[in-house]
Order: structure tokens, then sequence, then C-alpha cells
């Protein structure tokens, strides 16, 4: 298909690319600035508790910098890369589904079982003391 | 098109008629999924080295402690530099639909300079840590930190060396269809590493100096 008859095609219908769900959301700026402004507010937080230390208890402060960080990918996701179920016919976000379940996955496993291997094969002050 | 009579399998006489031919699809209509794809995969890479980070983070080998090497006012300028590229990568698009040339290389000009200062800014960090004797060899810690954050040292070093081959691009080409395409690839890819570095500044750095 040439250039020229192509470009016709469109003209003719418009609203071809959007039929098939091939149609990318660009943002506006608006949405762009939501994006900025909440991603500002939710990195400038954790900084300024970890540098600061303004919370006594340490388990508190990770739990709260960990909440920002999930919370500004979801920001990111859906103001800068424009995620939602409808960009190529959903694919996209089954896309993105599909891999978060395999990093959770993997991720946790990998965690989970070097922490027990830690606990587990950790020679024991009595064993020490018992070796020659 | 090529349309197919099959002998009707099921008994009866009907005839049963299947597509031959692909569909015509416009050019480059799969292309941003499959760069998605591609994404996806590349997630799946850096999930791979944050299980590692994770596993090997807390063995020290009796060398420094991320309290002793992170700089945290560092890596907020950093982030900083960053979260700013994004969002004047994002005018650049805006500007791009708007079929103005002038203002989105401009705007990708403004993201590349934010984003060499973000390398810079690694880069002198690193050359830091070396010179002190913290380098990749000094324990599995260092090791998988250096893997980490290098590989989207590298990512962030590729996605420059793209911007700057598509805004020659879009200077002898103009915005035309193709180079919108190329352009909105970049822009998920940019905005990709801008998510990896939340959970890199989240997980190496801040909480490395809280435990």
């Amino acid at each position: 298909m040439s250039a020229d008859a192509h470009a016709g095609h469109d003209a003719a219908h418009p609203v071809h690319a959007d039929a098939h769900g091939h149609g990318q959301d660009h943002g506006s700026l608006q949405s762009y600035m939501i994006g900025f402004v909440l991603s500002v507010i939710l990195t400038v937080i954790p900084f300024y508790l970890v540098m600061t230390g303004a919370l006594q208890s340490k388990q508190l402060t990770i739990a709260i910098v960990v909440a920002m960080a999930f919370v500004q990918i979801i920001v990111h996701m859906i103001y800068f890369l424009h995620m939602n179920f409808k960009t190529e016919d959903g694919w996209s976000m089954m896309a993105l589904i599909f891999t978060i379940i395999v990093v959770v996955i993997a991720l946790s496993g990998s965690i989970w079982v070097m922490y027990h291997l830690n606990v587990n094969m950790m020679p024991s002050m009595q064993d020490m003391r018992q070796m020659p | 098109m090529t349309v197919m009579k099959a002998e009707a399998l099921n008994g009866t006489d009907a005839p049963v008629f299947y597509e031959v031919d692909e569909h015509e699809h416009p050019e480059g209509a799969s292309t941003m999924l499959g760069f998605w794809l591609y994404l996806m995969s590349d997630c799946l890479i850096f999930a791979m080295l944050f299980a590692t980070y994770a596993v090997l983070g807390g063995n020290y080998a009796a060398g420094p402690s991320p309290k002793d090497v992170f700089e945290l006012p560092l890596v907020a300028l950093n982030t900083t530099m960053l979260l700013l590229s994004s969002i004047t990568y994002g005018f650049a698009m805006l500007a791009m639909v708007k079929d103005k040339v002038g203002a989105t290389q401009m705007w990708l000009f403004i993201t590349a300079i934010f984003g060499a200062c973000f390398l810079g800014i690694e880069l002198y960090e690193f050359a830091h840590l070396i010179h002190e004797g913290a380098g990749p060899q000094r324990s599995a810690f260092l090791s998988s930190f250096f893997t980490l954050v290098g590989t989207h040292g590298l990512h962030v070093t590729f996605g420059l060396v793209w911007l700057f081959t598509l805004m020659v691009q879009v200077w002898r080409g103009g915005l035309v269809e193709a180079n919108k395409r190329r352009l909105m690839c970049l822009s998920m890819f940019w905005h990709f590493l801008d998510v990896i570095w939340i959970g890199v500044f989240t997980f190496v750095y801040l909480i490395g100096v809280l435990r």
C-alpha cells in the first residue's frame, strides 16, 4: 500500500484507528501537571522522613516510604504512561497485569526462600563450639 | 482477499469458509503494543536485579554498609533531575500532538539536558564510591548495588542516544507519522525508566539508609 493511498484511506475513515483500539492517549497538559505535582509530593515526603528522621519508629517510616513508592508507581502509570483498560483493546493492561504477577511471585519467592535459607543454615553457637 | 472453501466436516452440506489472508493493518499499528511487551520484559530484568539486591544487600563482608556510602542529598537531586526530565518529555509529546516542530525539539533538548545531568550525578557517585574503595568488588552488597543501579543508568544512556537520534530524525523528516510513532515509543521508555527509579530510590537508597 502506498503512502498516499494509506493517507486517503485514513481520511475516508477518520475513526478507523480508534474503532480498532489502536488510538493512543496522549494525555493533556492538565493530566501531566496533576501527575507531576502528585509525584513531587510523593517523592518529597519519603526523602523528608528519612533524611530528618522525623518519625521515631523505623518500621513506621519504612511502611510509609514503601506505601508512597507504591502510590507513586500507580500515579506514573496513569498520568505519564496513560495506562487504561482501553489501549490496544486492553492487551497493554493484560501484559502489565501478567508482568506484575510474575514479578510478585519472583520477588516474594526469592526473598522468602533466601531468608529461610539464611536463618536455618546459620551455624548456631553450639555447633561452632563443637567444631574441630 | 482469498477465501477458501473447506469440505464440510460436520456431515451437513453447509459450506465452511475461512480467511486465508492476513487482515490489512495500517503501518505501525502493532508497534506500540510490541514496544510495551518489550518494556514488560525489561521490567522482568529489573525485577530479577531487585531480587538479587534484596537477597545480597545485607552481605557487607565487613565492608561499608548503605549508611556509610549513600549520600541522600545527592540521590534527592538525582531523583529531581529524572522527574523533571519526565515532565519535560510529556511537554514534548503535547507539542508533538499539536504538530509544533520547534516546541517539540526544544522540550526534547531540555529533556536531554536533565537526563545528562542525572547520568553525570550518577557517574560522579559511582566514581566517588570506587575512589573510596567501595567498588563493586568490595562486597556482595556493593556488587548487587552497582549491577542494579548501573543497569538503570545504562538504560538512561541508551535512552539519551535514542533521544538525540530522534531529534535528528525530526529535524530531517519533520513530524511525520513514523517519527511520531518513534517519539511515542521513547516516551514510554523514558517514563518507564522513571518508574524503575522510584523502586531504586525507595528500596535501595531510602530503606538502605534506614536499616
